[in-house]
């Protein structure tokens, strides 16, 4: 079967895009081809800075013939109903149609046989209004053309279009079709620089290797690969060892046609500035690489750059052209670190005043008395030493007005530690500066200085409770001040470091030091602790583990102490996986469901101790003093927060709860046992309450 | 790059001469060749040239130099490459020729920028103008991990779609002279290609300017009277603006488009220098940002409506 290739030839495209686009285009042509009823055999879309291509192979020659049967009008319908039905489906006379009987009369059929079209002649239709309505992200208008209506928007200039469609064995046909003034034809050009001529094309097989002959690498993985082994070898062979960095390779893989890898240094002497600012700096401004010395795993003099031609010099005066914008970038860089230095990181926080955080929050400079007054509150929970969280919250944000920080805003936090340390505070009160921003997710490491883990609960809880106040929630996929990462970022906190304190009692606290006050203030906390529960929850599921058992523990009510929330959940899920726990889950529901309908026929509730007088059958006897025994011994447990041992207990209750269901029967003669039965099933409930609401859990 | 010049005249010799050679190199591809404009502007967009004459259906290729005023970036004449004032080549062509590409490339050449030796990239970036509310689509042109060009095609300007787009270059001439003679600082630039006691380099020039203006700008500038400058241009141009429009006919005309346009770019300069002296607070910077933009948008519905800037 034929095969198609595309090629949309352009000026060039943004790095960022290329990947996407590749794929765009795939899926376009091919959900196009199928819904046309082409199925394909395989497709596969390539990116460079100037080109998107497309390869679809085994693509039937022609569409299947197409057959529908359309019901005309009944058998002596007036004239004008015959003449539509003929118009509609073509028939010439009503010889030509069927007649189908069925219960309301004999009706006309007309049997419509649409041909197949060749597969060429549908894909120069769907081709043009595939590129005419192909989503980038952003896109524009060029040329004479742009001065009309309904001129083509292209991401950049689109010089050319290469569509060639056959079988293996022949001559392919060029697709024909035509877009805002660019002809489908069969020629499209090599590398920029190194082969500027015409190539003509036949197709996939031969485009790829013509192209590789021009000095193009089509395929964005290989140009990676081509990179990255290039690079390492590069390095390796001077002594260093390459940093490597994903993002950055495939940005640089998509800066570039034909990949040369060069290698360039700078003077040692700028190694004084942190390797963090010297990597952001060569890496965001130059789209370089570093090295580091194996040895001592820091950076070395060196960088590797990544350039599009193979330079008759050998590289010579590219290498020494970045050489020279990289010492002016560094040299910048260390202008600004040792700048910084010389001002004190508490002599810049009154600038914060000027700066405002949220125009309904108030400056930043009020968010930072904030934290600091909530993280001294909450020090003393998570055993961290007032005074030095005091100062850690005092200082942590600072460095959000340093040079560096400005020019390089990823190594926020970072400069802080590096500049706090420089001043001479202590080694937790400068972690903290890094560290209170941790988790940023959830592959994040979670601090464990008590100091840090102060000031970062502070930071997020006093945004949460303050984007909540304004009612500035998360809404569907839009959480723009991440405070969904930011209520998780709590969460993993208090679990991870296995802290007790009272999420509402903190919130609350940080509500009564905001400015503003939410209408709604009393609600706040608890609507910000079923965010909470909700975000646990996601967090759960994203495990593997039961969500649904974070709604049966917070249903208890009153619970506001995360650990011990997640210590129930841990606990209750272990239980339920045990056939004990299964069971007893079984059997508690059943007596929910017996009570919830007995409670409505009844209109009453059946609460309150049952009659020990009452009880008649010894599965009865048994069962309530079970219930009396386990009660007691898994609400001692609770109350030593061994929710285990509170498990064990509940297990306790497996086999006189089987027992009694199955040789009791509640819904006695006796209205006054009846009563009594149901209370006891009563008891069962709210014996299980101890750890759970039973009811809220999913079977 | 033109055998035939003497050596004084060569672009990787003379600052001069590299001025020289972007200027014949246009003039050969049918620009005309305009000189600076007579005000003070922070960049050759604003130049009416391109600001204005981007705007309409009339084709129009045009390539200047223009002093670029940014009061923010004096260094008083410290640092190596960042000046309060300094040169960019502007190059408009509308509607922007298919192969407008190429002719960048060819005009690096003309400046004895190889690109058999050299790395020449095309790298996103996506150019807005919040004051001219314009904006565009193109890149930053690198030589050796370099930007030492702006390339854009333009899709708006002064908020109005421009139809057809036009295609603009800006070059940064020092930077770009700095690294064709290899120098490392802005001042060192050999500005008339001379050896010797005729040597003029580019701090004889403007050395001592950086360092007045510099002072001027951040320290000295009267806030009082720039207050006042900005309110009167700003009223000057609604003025003229209003002044402008006649009744030709079956549709309207506009008669003063380009003085008033002037109050537009004095209003801008104005609140760059503003700016300097750090009396704009960060709540007001948008506010005055705003009310250029307002002037520019304005002064772009009546060009649309001059001659030249409609249909013919």
């Amino acid at each position: 079967m034929p095969d198609l290739l595309l090629e949309l030839f352009s000026e060039e495209i943004p790095a960022r895009m290329q990947a996407k686009a590749a794929d765009d285009l795939r899926r376009m042509v091919t959900d196009k081809l199928v819904a046309e009823g082409l199925v394909y055999e395989g497709a596969k879309a390539f990116a460079t800075p100037r080109r998107l291509a497309l390869t679809v192979h085994g693509i039937p020659a022609r569409q299947p013939d197409l057959k529908t049967e359309r019901r005309g009008p009944k058998i002596g319908a007036p004239d004008a109903a015959v003449q539509g039905f003929l118009k509609a489906t073509g028939l010439k006379s009503l010889d030509e149609a069927k007649i189908q009987r069925d219960p309301k009369g004999d009706f006309y059929i007309g049997l419509i046989e649409k041909p197949g079209r060749d597969a060429i002649d549908v894909l120069a239709e769907i081709l043009p209004v595939i590129i005419r309505t192909f989503p980038w992200p952003k896109s524009m208008r060029w040329g004479a053309r742009s001065g009309k209506p309904g001129s083509l928007n292209w991401v950049r200039p689109l010089h050319a279009i290469t569509a060639t469609f056959g079988l293996e064995t022949e001559e392919p046909d060029v697709v024909k079709f035509s877009v805002d003034g660019v002809e489908a034809g069969q020629t499209t050009c090599g590398h920029r620089f190194l082969a500027p001529a015409p190539i003509q094309l036949r197709r996939f097989e031969d485009y790829e290797a013509k192209l590789l002959d021009a000095k193009v690498v089509l395929d964005p993985e290989r140009r990676k690969d081509a990179i990255l082994t290039d690079a390492k070898q590069l390095a390796f062979a001077q002594g260093f060892e390459l940093v490597e960095d994903q993002n950055l390779l495939d940005e640089v893989a998509g800066l570039v046609e034909w990949p040369v890898v060069l290698m360039g240094s700078f003077e040692p002497e700028f190694l004084a500035t942190p390797g963090e600012v010297i990597r952001a700096t060569i890496r965001n401004n130059q789209k370089c690489f570093v090295v580091s010395d194996p040895k001592t795993g820091k950076l070395a003099n060196k960088f590797i750059l990544v350039a599009n031609i193979e330079a008759t010099d050998g590289g010579a005066t590219i290498i020494a052209g970045n050489e020279r914008v990289i010492r002016a970038r560094l040299s910048d860089a260390k202008f600004f670190y040792e700048t910084d230095l010389k001002t004190k990181l508490e002599e810049r926080l009154p600038k914060f005043e000027q700066i405002v955080f949220h125009e309904k929050l108030g400056t930043q400079a009020a968010r930072i008395k904030r934290i600091e007054r909530l993280a001294a509150e909450i020090a003393p929970l998570v055993g961290a030493d007032v005074a030095k969280t005091t100062r850690a919250a005092h200082l942590a944000k600072a460095d959000l007005l340093t040079e560096v920080v400005g020019e390089f805003p990823e190594v926020q936090g970072l400069m802080g530690k590096y500049y706090a340390l420089a001043q001479g505070e202590d080694a937790s009160v400068a972690a903290a500066s890094e560290e209170h921003y941790k988790p940023q997710g959830p592959a994040d490491r979670v601090p464990t200085d008590p100091v840090s883990v102060a000031v970062a609960l502070a930071d997020k809880i006093d945004t949460l409770v303050g984007f909540w106040a304004i009612d500035e929630k998360p809404t569907g996929s839009k959480d723009p001040y991440a405070l969904r990462r930011a209520a998780l970022g709590v969460i993993r906190l208090i679990a991870e470091n296995a802290l007790r304190l009272s999420l509402m009692k903190v919130a609350a606290s940080a509500l009564a030091g905001l400015s503003v006050k939410p209408a709604d203030a009393s609600r706040l906390p608890s609507d910000l602790l079923a965010f909470f529960a909700d975000r646990l929850k996601v967090q759960l599921r994203e495990q593997g583990a039961r969500h649904d058992l974070v709604d049966a523990v917070f249903a208890l009510g009153g619970q506001d102490d995360l650990l011990v929330i997640v210590r129930r959940v841990e606990a209750l899920g272990k239980f339920l996986d045990s056939d004990d726990g299964k069971n007893l889950l079984a059997g508690t529901k059943r007596a929910g469901n017996i009570l919830s309908i007995e409670e409505k026929k009844d209109k009453r509730s059946f609460d309150g101790a049952p009659d020990a007088a009452l009880y008649s059958l010894a599965e009865e006897k048994a069962l309530a003093k079970a219930i009396g025994e386990v009660k007691a011994e898994a609400n001692a447990a609770v109350a030593k927060e061994d929710f285990a041992a509170a498990m064990s207990a509940m297990a306790k209750l497996r086999p006189p709860v089987d027992a009694f269901f199955d040789k009791v029967r509640v819904n006695d003669d006796d209205a006054k046992v009846r009563e009594n039965r149901l209370k006891l099933l009563n008891e069962i409930r709210s014996a299980t309450r101890a750890v759970a609401d039973f009811s809220k859990i999913q079977d | 790059m033109d055998a035939s010049l003497p050596a004084h005249m060569r672009p990787e010799r003379s600052f001069q001469g590299f001025i020289l050679a972007l200027q014949r190199f246009w003039a050969e591809q049918g620009c005309v060749i305009l000189q600076p404009y007579d005000m003070e502007m922070g960049a050759g967009t604003f130049h009416p040239a391109t600001t204005l004459r981007a705007l309409g259906p009339k084709p129009w290729n045009a390539a200047y130099v223009q002093p670029s005023r940014r009061p923010k970036d004096g260094r008083y004449g410290e640092n190596p490459n960042r000046m309060q004032h300094y040169y960019q080549f502007q190059v408009i062509m509308k509607p922007s020729p298919p192969n407008l590409q190429e002719l960048y490339l060819k005009s690096l050449a003309a400046i004895g920028i190889d690109s058999a030796v050299h790395d020449i990239r095309f790298v996103e970036d996506d150019w807005e103008s919040p004051t001219l509310g314009a904006w565009g689509l193109g890149w930053e042109c690198w030589c050796d991990g370099m930007e030492v060009s702006q390339f854009t095609y333009f899709q708006q300007v002064a908020g109005f779609e421009c139809a057809p787009v036009a295609g603009e270059l800006t070059y940064g001439l020092e930077r770009l002279a700095m690294y064709v003679q290899g120098v490392d600082r802005v001042y060192d630039l050999n500005f008339n290609g001379r050896d010797g006691d005729a040597k003029v380099t580019y701090g004889d020039v403007f050395l001592q300017a950086e360092q007045e203006y510099s002072r001027h700008n951040f320290e000295y500038a009267d806030t009082a009277m720039l207050f006042e400058q900005f309110k009167m241009a700003e009223a000057a141009c609604k003025k003229y603006l209003d002044a402008g429009w006649r009744d030709g006919g079956n549709k309207k005309q506009h008669l003063m488009a380009l003085p008033a346009y002037d109050q537009c770019i004095k209003a801008s300069h104005v609140f760059n220098l503003l700016d300097a002296r750090g009396v704009i607070s960060v709540t007001e910077r948008q506010s005055y940002i705003l009310r250029v933009r307002e002037l520019a948008k304005a002064c772009g519905e009546a060009w649309i409506h001059t001659e030249a800037g409609g249909a013919a």
